[in-house]
């Protein structure tokens, strides 16, 4: 990079803003859609409840910054347009939430390691220079603290369960461990929003995450997994095999009949 | 798998001020989870401020069949209701 000082104090541009705030629209979007997907297959009526409050709380967060992308972009379009008229590549959000739903360890797993991240984000976001953003962080945050609650709870409680339910949280974290890397590695974007005063530092949110999840994994008595190097993109656009699935189902009603309300 | 789970019975304060009052139960493991079911299942509408939960079975109940005696002697006595008494306008949730 060859950025002279004067570029790295500069104003962020709107396609700047648009992607990174596209980033953690999607990843909510993705993430609430995942769990939705579970509303009536939860192994209690009481984890439906639970499970459906959290997804439709992600939902909220995803048309709050979804709307707010759409202001930014200034292409006339608004959240159903970003949320049900893109397609895959054109998605930011980060690869981990667009993987299956698995059985509930894998559900729990990959909430619990989102849940960490969206809290340390918004927590940090909530004092970003980007007002609008910071507005919307601030409501996010109180809602990601009880996801986290939630998670880490059943996380501590399946790693200090039974033999199988041990073995399941296990095997789920070393499916998804692969994906923390991406949520962790500050690319360009990152560190441009971090030196605007839009985002938090990237390194911050490594170090908060990192501490909050091994506290939660040592409680469970689970080891830290080994560290797996990532290979995904999908703050890039370049997604795993699962999400395209996932807007096929999602998508598949406003794009048959545009503009349709119920 | 909620065979393993007890019956949990759940307390809503409405707003700060008032009482306790029961709404419901449900099933959980322990009792941050019987708190946060709760949470879930009794509080998405803004129905509460405060939630306590308490297990079913460390309730002491009172026995149906002692109704007559535990209760019946009260019936005539209506001197012991605050009848009488003006209740100030601004006074609420009285």
């Amino acid at each position: 990079m060859s950025a002279t000082a004067d570029d790295l104090t500069a104003q962020a541009g709107p396609q700047e803003r648009f992607e990174y705030v596209l980033r953690l629209a999607d990843t909510s979007l993705i993430a609430g859609q995942r769990l939705a997907a579970l509303l009536g297959h939860a192994p209690a009526l009481e984890e439906d409840l639970a499970l459906g409050n959290i997804a439709l709380d992600l939902i909220g967060q995803a048309r709050l910054l979804l709307a707010l992308a759409g202001r930014i972009e200034a292409r006339g379009r608004d959240e159903d347009a970003l949320a049900f008229l893109r397609d895959a590549q054109e998605f930011r959000n980060v690869s981990l939430v667009e993987q299956p739903n698995g059985d509930f360890a894998q559900t729990i797993v990959r909430q619990c390691l989102l849940d960490a991240w969206q809290l340390e984000m918004y927590e940090s976001l909530a004092g970003s220079r980007d007002l609008q953003l910071a507005d919307i962080a601030q409501k996010a945050v109180k809602e990601c603290r009880y996801h986290w609650r939630f998670s880490a709870g059943w996380l501590v409680r399946l790693g200090d369960g039974t033999d199988e339910s041990r073995a399941r949280v296990r095997s789920a974290l070393d499916t998804l461990w692969r994906f923390t890397d991406e949520l962790l590695t500050p690319d360009v974007l990152d560190a441009r929003m971090a030196v605007c005063g839009i985002g938090p530092a990237p390194v911050l949110i490594r170090e908060r995450w990192q501490t909050r999840v091994r506290a939660t994994l040592a409680e469970g008595g689970l080891e830290w997994p080994r560290h797996q190097h990532y290979r995904w993109h999908g703050k890039r656009g370049e997604h795993t095999e699962h999400l395209g699935h996932l807007l096929a189902e999602m998508q598949a009603l406003p794009r048959a009949y545009p503009g349709v309300t119920w | 798998m909620t065979e393993d789970w007890v019956l949990y019975e759940v307390f809503i304060r409405s707003r700060s001020g008032l009482e306790h009052k029961h709404v419901g139960s449900l099933h959980a493991a322990d009792a941050r989870m019987a708190l946060e079911h709760a949470r879930d299942t009794y509080t998405r509408r803004q129905e509460g401020v405060s939630i306590w939960v308490v297990r079913s079975s460390d309730i002491v109940a009172s026995d149906p069949q002692e109704a007559e005696a535990l209760f019946d002697p009260a019936r005539d006595k209506v001197y012991r209701h605050p009848t009488f008494y003006a209740i100030p306008e601004d006074v609420k949730n009285l």
